[in-house]
């Protein structure tokens, strides 16, 4: 459903994406894990299409992202790191807004957006403008547009960054809802966030993938099973210049 | 027919925004007062005892020198500001078709501006008998020099994340395409020995010599074109550097 092969993307003379493979299929919840700086970000940028690979490609439901990037993005719901949204907007006026981008008007937008809402549980806040909002508020705001068109590929930035144990919860209970019929990823650097949520790990580090399997087969490569010592080793070794 | 739905949608989104702040009335009333005293304070509308708004359009290329540049300078400054950009360039949208949607919303905002002086109109007929022909081609001249203003704007404004470096760009090359067809300019540039056809010829290429001949009440189709092919070229080079540099 979502295949990435060779993708590579340099700035100037820095080469921040180093040839990145991986398929992922239906019901899978791929995380996307490494240290800062390690290329992530810029992996799903070129995924999702904003920006442009320098080689390789991405192809989301039989779409290649730079063939046909409107056909390939129809098929993708896509949370930015940092959540953002139009701040001056109400929640139902943003979300009506990307709803209308995504194609659907009269009733059936107005289904849409408020089943996007319900599903965000955002009811309470939905005439709010969205800067009166607190930060929990606003990244499930933007989620609730990652999911307002039930895209086949669900594409998120950090999506608990920021948000205090509560709010993680919730957003972890949204993924694992809709993760069934669906293919995620969820780039994070917190690693409890692969137990608590995803069927698989991908680690990268300094622009290339250094492990890819189920969160067992990682605890694997460490006699007492610690993720976090996996993580160490593998991206110390190669990302020593990030750290 | 799916590009013009998204212009659409883009173009309400952004015209709405105007109105969702205190900016949008903020400028209405600084435009319709800069206008207002210009035209009746600086150019003496009522002592000049004449049924015509050739004082009035006068002063609109340099009143929207000044203004539409603040009226454009967030478009995609802000977008990358906030960070939005990457949100709204990676729905199912093209970037020409969010280009296109923010310009027409830019240039539909000033439209509004332009349409609120209409009292001039009206005073200037109850008061003698202008001709309605040539106030129809000055508002034409000038909701095109506007056209040209904002798709300088909306370029600047995707020059930089800072909004005030858009604003002062924009107003550089508006100011710049204005003073080369301003006539003391080209009478003083005339006087150093520069060759009159090279005057002429960097003239005819100002927003200012094209807006001369429709606010005398000339509809003349090469003025038209020259409007929109400033507005064409501005926004394809926004769409190359709003591409280029959409990520930083």
């Amino acid at each position: 459903m979502l295949t990435v092969s060779n993708l590579t993307k340099n700035f100037g003379s820095i080469q921040a994406v180093r040839g990145v493979s991986f398929t992922v299929e239906k019901g899978e919840v791929l995380g996307f894990l490494g240290p800062n700086g390690a290329g992530k970000s810029t992996t799903m940028r070129m995924i999702t299409g904003f920006i442009p690979p320098s080689s390789g490609t991405a192809t989301i439901c039989g779409y290649d992202i730079t063939v046909n990037p409107v056909e390939a993005k129809r098929c993708i719901g896509y949370l930015p790191e940092n959540a953002p949204s139009y701040h001056t907007m109400t929640v139902t006026d943003f979300l009506t807004f990307i709803g209308r981008v995504r194609g659907f008007e009269g009733k059936a937008l107005s289904e849409r957006v408020n089943a996007a809402i319900a599903k965000s549980r955002l009811e309470d806040v939905r005439k709010q403008t969205i800067e009166t909002l607190s930060k929990g508020y606003r990244q499930r705001t933007c989620f609730a547009q990652a999911i307002l068109h039930d895209p086949q590929v669900l594409i998120m930035d950090e999506p608990t960054d920021g948000l205090d144990p509560n709010q993680k919860f919730v957003v972890r209970q949204m993924i694992k809802e809709m993760s069934a019929d669906k293919v995620i990823i969820v780039s994070t650097h917190i690693l409890e966030e692969v137990d608590a949520v995803c069927t698989r790990a991908l680690i990268i580090a300094n622009g290339t993938v250094v492990a890819n399997g189920t969160p067992a087969e990682l605890r694997a490569k460490d006699p007492q099973g610690r993720l976090d010592v996996v993580f160490r080793n593998l991206t110390m070794k190669e990302g020593v210049n990030n750290v | 027919m799916s590009n013009l739905t998204n212009i659409k949608t883009v173009f309400r989104r952004e015209f709405r925004s105007y109105f969702d702040s205190p900016v949008a009335y903020v400028f209405l009333v600084a435009f319709l007062v800069l206008v207002g005293f210009l035209t009746f304070g600086v150019t003496m509308f009522y002592e000049r005892r004449q049924a015509n708004l050739t004082p009035f359009f006068f002063w609109h290329p340099w009143v929207y020198l000044l203004l539409v540049p603040a009226a454009t300078m967030g478009l995609w400054a802000e977008e990358r500001r906030n960070g939005t950009i990457e949100l709204l360039l990676t729905l199912p949208i093209t970037l020409v078709e969010a280009l296109v949607g923010k310009f027409l919303a830019a240039w539909a905002f000033i439209g509004i501006a332009l349409a609120l002086t209409f009292p001039v109109v009206a005073t200037t007929g109850w008061l003698g008998s202008p001709d309605y022909g040539a106030i129809f081609c000055g508002y034409l001249g000038s909701l095109l020099l506007a056209g040209a203003c904002v798709s300088v704007g909306v370029f600047a404004s995707a020059l930089s994340r800072s909004q005030v470096i858009g604003f002062v760009i924009a107003l550089a090359i508006c100011l710049f395409m204005l003073i080369i067809g301003f006539d003391p300019v080209i009478n003083a540039v005339a006087k150093w020995g520069v060759p009159s056809s090279l005057v002429n010829a960097v003239a005819a290429c100002s927003l200012m010599q094209h807006f001369d001949s429709l606010r005398r009440g000339v509809i003349d189709f090469a003025d038209v074109t020259y409007y929109a092919g400033v507005m064409v070229f501005m926004l394809a080079a926004a769409h190359m550097v709003t591409d280029n540099r959409k990520a930083s």
